[in-house]
C-alpha cells in the first residue's frame, strides 16, 4: 500500500513539476530579455518594474490588459482546437481582418434593427468569417494536400490586401470619400452597437464572452463526439480511418472551427475597442499581431482552453507594459515580441523533459496517461518503435 | 494603357526586374530545400532573413564596406541557424512550431536594434551593377539578365550549385537519406545529427544572405518587417518546387515575374485594383500548390524528429 502511495506521490510531484515548465521557459526568455537591456544599457529592474506597473499598476493599466487579453484568448481558443488536430493554424492574422470585415459589414449595414440584435449577428458574421478564412485552407489540406501552413500564410497576405482594398472602396466612410486625405476606414459604428462595457474602464462584454467560450470549447474537446474525433485525428489519422472516422472532415472542421475562433477575434476587436475598421496597410496595423500571439498563449496554456486563460492575461500583460516600458525607460516595445518568440521555443523545447518522465512512468508501470497532444507523437513513436 | 503592357521597354523591364525580384526567394528557398531533404522543416526563416537584413544594413552603413555586412548577415543567418539545429535535433522540438518562435524572435529584435541603433532612415549605396562584357550590351538579353549585381548573379549560380551537391556528391546522398529512411542511413553510420545540423546551419546562412539581398543589393534600405512574409513564401516555394531547386528556381521566377507584372500594372495606370493586383501573386501560388503539390511526395522524414534505438 505505501508503495502505491508513494508512487501516486511522486506521480503528482512529477506532474506538477510538468505544468510548471511553461512557467520556467518565461522565466527563462525574461532573464535573457534582462541581458540584451544591459546591453542596451537599460537597468532591467527598472524596466521590467515599468512593465509591471503598465499591466497591473492601477485599475485601468489591469483593465487594458485584459482589453488586450481578450483576442488572444479567442485566437487561442482556435488553436487548441486546430492543434490538437494536429492541423497547424498560422492564418490567424487573416481571419481575424476578414472577420473584423464581414461584422463590420452587418453593423453597417443593419443600421435600423436594435443594437443588442446587431451585436449578436455581428458577432456571428464574425465567427462565420474567419470560418470561411480557415475553411478554405482546410478544403485546400483534405482534399488537395496543401500544406496548411503554407495556405494559411498565403491567405494572411491576401487578408490584407481584402481589408486595404475594401476600407480605401467599397466600405469607405463617405465623409473621408470626400475628403483628399481618404483615410482607408469605414464609418464609425453606431454607439448603440457597442460591446456594452464592464467596469467603468474600457473593459468589454467581449472579454466575458472569450471566458465563457473557453469552457465551451473545454466541453466541445473532451465531452463530445466531435471533439473526440477531431483529437483522434490528429493523434492518428491512420487509426481513426480504421476507426470509421472520415478524417477529411475532421481536419476541415478543425481548421473551420479555428478560424471562426480567430474570425471572432476581429469581431470583437471592431465591436468592442475600435467601433469602425482602419487600416495602416499592414495586418499587425489592425491584429496588433494578435493572429500570432494567440498561438503563443494557447501553447502556454498547453493547448488547454481553460488554462489558455491566464496564458492570454501574461501574454496581454506583457503587450500592455512593453508601451510603459517604452515611455519610461525608452526601450521599443518591441522587445516584448521578441520575447514572445523566445517563450514559444523555450516552451516547445522543454516538452522533450516531459515526455522523458511521462516515459519512465509508463516504464514502471505508472498511471493511465491522458494521451499527449498530437505535436508530441513523432518523438515518442520514434522512441518506441 | 492595356497595349503599353506589350511594349518591348516594357516587357523587358518587367523581365529584368523579375528576374532581380526573385533573389531573396532564391537564396532562402535553396536554404530551406537542403533543410527539408534533410527532414526538418524551419518555418523560423523570415526571421532569419529579418535579422540578416538589418545585420548586413547597419554593418555596411556603419563600416561602408558592404562585404563585411554580407559576412555579418550570413554569420547571424548561421547562429539562428544553430540555435534552431539545437532545438529541433537535440531537443526534438516540433518543428512547425518553434519556427514560428524563431520567426517571431528575429521579427522583435531586428526591429528593437533598428529602433535603438538607428535614429534615423538612412539609405545605402548597394551592391553596384555589374554589366558583362560583351553580353550587357546585346539589346533586350543584356538589360535583363547581364546587367544585375553581384547577389543577383550569385543566387542563380547557387542553383545548379545545389542541384549538383544534392545529386552528385555523398554529402548530397547522405543528406537525402537521412531525409528518408534516417533509421537506415544511422546503421549505414551516417551521423543524422551532423547531417541535420550542416543543412540547416547552411539554410540559416542562405537565408542571412537573402535578407541582406533585400536591404543591401535591391532595395538599401531597412525598415521593420520589410521582409513582409518573403521568408514563409520561400518555404511555400520549397514544396512549389517539389524539393528540387530547379523546381525552386521555377517557382520563384514564376512568383516574381507575376510581382513584377503587378509592379508595372501599378505604375502604367492599368485600371486594376492596386490590392488585387498585389494579391494575384499569392492566389497564384496557392492555385499552383493545388495543381502540384498532390503529385509529389515530400521527403519521408519531414519535420520527425530522429531518436536513435538503444
Amino acid at each position: 500500500m505505501s508503495a502505491l502511495k508513494n508512487k501516486l506521490q511522486s506521480e503528482w510531484i512529477s506532474r506538477f513539476i510538468d505544468s510548471l515548465l511553461p512557467v520556467f521557459a518565461t522565466l527563462a526568455a525574461l532573464l535573457i530579455g534582462a541581458v540584451m537591456l544591459l546591453f542596451l544599457r537599460v537597468n532591467p529592474i527598472e524596466a521590467y518594474a515599468a512593465l509591471w506597473d503598465g499591466a497591473f499598476g492601477s485599475p485601468n493599466a489591469f483593465a487594458e490588459t485584459l482589453v488586450k487579453a481578450t483576442p488572444l484568448l479567442l485566437v487561442a481558443l482556435g488553436i487548441c482546437i486546430s492543434f490538437r488536430g494536429d492541423v497547424i493554424n498560422i492564418g490567424g492574422e487573416g481571419q481575424m481582418i476578414v472577420g473584423a470585415v464581414f461584422a463590420t459589414w452587418v453593423g453597417l449595414t443593419f443600421t435600423n434593427l436594435p443594437g443588442w440584435l446587431v451585436i449578436v449577428l455581428a458577432l456571428l458574421a464574425g465567427f462565420a468569417g474567419g470560418a470561411v478564412w480557415g475553411g478554405i485552407p482546410g478544403l485546400l489540406k483534405a482534399y488537395f494536400r496543401v500544406n496548411e501552413i503554407l495556405s494559411t500564410v498565403m491567405m494572411n497576405a491576401i487578408a490584407v490586401q481584402l481589408m486595404n482594398f475594401l476600407l480605401r472602396g467599397p466600405m469607405i466612410d463617405p465623409s473621408q470619400a470626400q475628403l483628399a486625405s481618404k483615410i482607408p476606414q469605414t464609418a464609425p459604428l453606431l454607439d448603440i452597437f457597442r460591446l456594452p462595457r464592464l467596469v467603468p474602464t474600457r473593459l468589454h462584454l467581449g472579454a466575458l464572452i472569450a471566458v465563457i467560450l473557453a469552457v465551451l470549447v473545454y466541453i466541445l474537446l473532451w465531452r463530445t463526439t466531435l471533439g473526440y474525433r477531431i483529437r483522434a485525428v490528429g493523434q492518428n489519422p491512420n487509426a481513426a480511418r480504421y476507426a470509421g472516422i472520415k478524417v477529411q472532415r475532421y481536419v476541415v472542421l478543425a481548421l473551420l472551427l479555428s478560424g471562426a475562433f480567430s474570425g471572432l477575434a476581429g469581431a470583437t476587436q471592431v465591436y468592442g475597442v475600435n467601433y469602425r475598421m482602419i487600416t495602416d496597410g499592414s495586418a499587425s496595423g489592425f491584429t496588433g499581431s494578435a493572429g500570432f500571439n494567440g498561438i503563443v498563449a494557447a501553447l502556454f496554456g498547453q493547448l488547454h482552453p481553460v488554462w489558455s486563460i491566464p496564458a492570454s492575461i501574461l501574454f496581454g500583460a506583457l503587450l500592455v507594459g512593453a508601451n510603459k516600458m517604452q515611455r519610461v525607460v525608452q526601450v521599443p516595445s518591441a522587445l516584448v515580441i521578441a520575447l514572445n518568440g523566445l517563450v514559444v521555443v523555450f516552451v516547445v523545447s522543454s516538452e522533450i523533459w516531459r515526455r522523458r518522465r511521462q516515459r519512465q512512468r509508463l516504464a514502471v508501470g505508472g498511471m493511465e496517461e491522458e494521451p499527449p497532444p498530437p505535436h508530441e507523437k513523432a518523438g515518442q513513436a520514434e522512441a518506441g518503435t | 494603357m492595356i497595349q503599353d503592357l506589350f511594349s518591348v521597354t516594357v516587357l523587358i523591364g518587367i523581365l529584368a526586374s523579375g528576374i532581380r525580384l526573385a533573389t531573396p526567394y532564391l537564396y532562402a528557398a535553396i536554404g530551406e530545400t537542403f533543410s527539408q531533404r534533410s527532414g526538418v522543416l524551419n518555418l523560423g526563416v523570415e526571421g532569419q532573413m529579418l535579422l540578416g537584413a538589418f545585420a548586413a544594413f547597419y554593418v555596411s552603413l556603419r563600416t561602408g564596406n558592404l562585404w563585411l555586412g554580407l559576412l555579418t548577415a550570413m554569420l547571424v543567418g548561421a547562429v539562428m541557424g544553430l540555435a534552431m539545429a539545437y532545438v529541433t535535433v537535440n531537443l526534438q522540438a516540433q518543428q512547425g512550431i518553434s519556427g514560428i518562435g524563431f520567426y517571431l524572435f528575429g521579427l522583435g529584435m531586428s526591429d528593437l536594434l533598428f529602433q535603438k541603433l538607428m535614429p534615423t532612415v538612412e539609405t545605402i549605396r548597394g551592391f553596384p551593377r555589374i554589366y558583362i562584357p560583351g553580353l550587357s550590351d546585346i539589346p533586350g538579353i543584356g538589360e535583363i539578365f547581364f546587367s544585375q549585381n553581384i547577389l543577383v548573379y550569385s543566387a542563380y549560380l547557387l542553383v545548379p550549385v545545389a542541384w549538383f551537391v544534392l545529386n552528385k556528391t555523398t554529402l548530397g546522398l547522405k543528406i537525402r537519406a537521412v531525409g528518408e529512411n534516417p533509421d537506415a542511413a544511422d546503421s549505414l553510420g551516417v551521423s543524422v545529427a551532423r547531417v541535420r545540423y550542416f543543412t540547416i546551419i547552411l539554410g540559416g546562412t542562405l537565408s542571412g544572405i537573402a535578407g541582406a539581398s533585400l536591404s543591401i543589393a535591391l532595395l538599401n534600405v531597412f525598415q521593420q518587417n520589410m521582409t513582409s512574409g518573403a521568408g514563409f513564401i520561400a518555404v511555400a516555394l520549397v514544396y512549389f518546387g517539389a524539393w528540387r531547386p530547379i523546381g525552386v528556381l521555377g517557382g520563384a521566377l514564376l512568383f516574381s515575374m507575376v510581382n513584377a507584372l503587378q509592379l508595372w500594372v501599378q505604375v502604367l495606370n492599368i485600371p486594376i485594383e492596386p490590392e488585387i493586383a498585389v494579391m494575384m501573386p499569392y492566389v497564384l501560388t496557392i492555385l499552383v500548390l493545388v495543381a502540384t503539390v498532390s503529385r509529389v511526395r515530400a521527403p519521408s522524414a519531414l519535420t520527425k524528429p530522429f531518436e536513435r534505438e538503444n
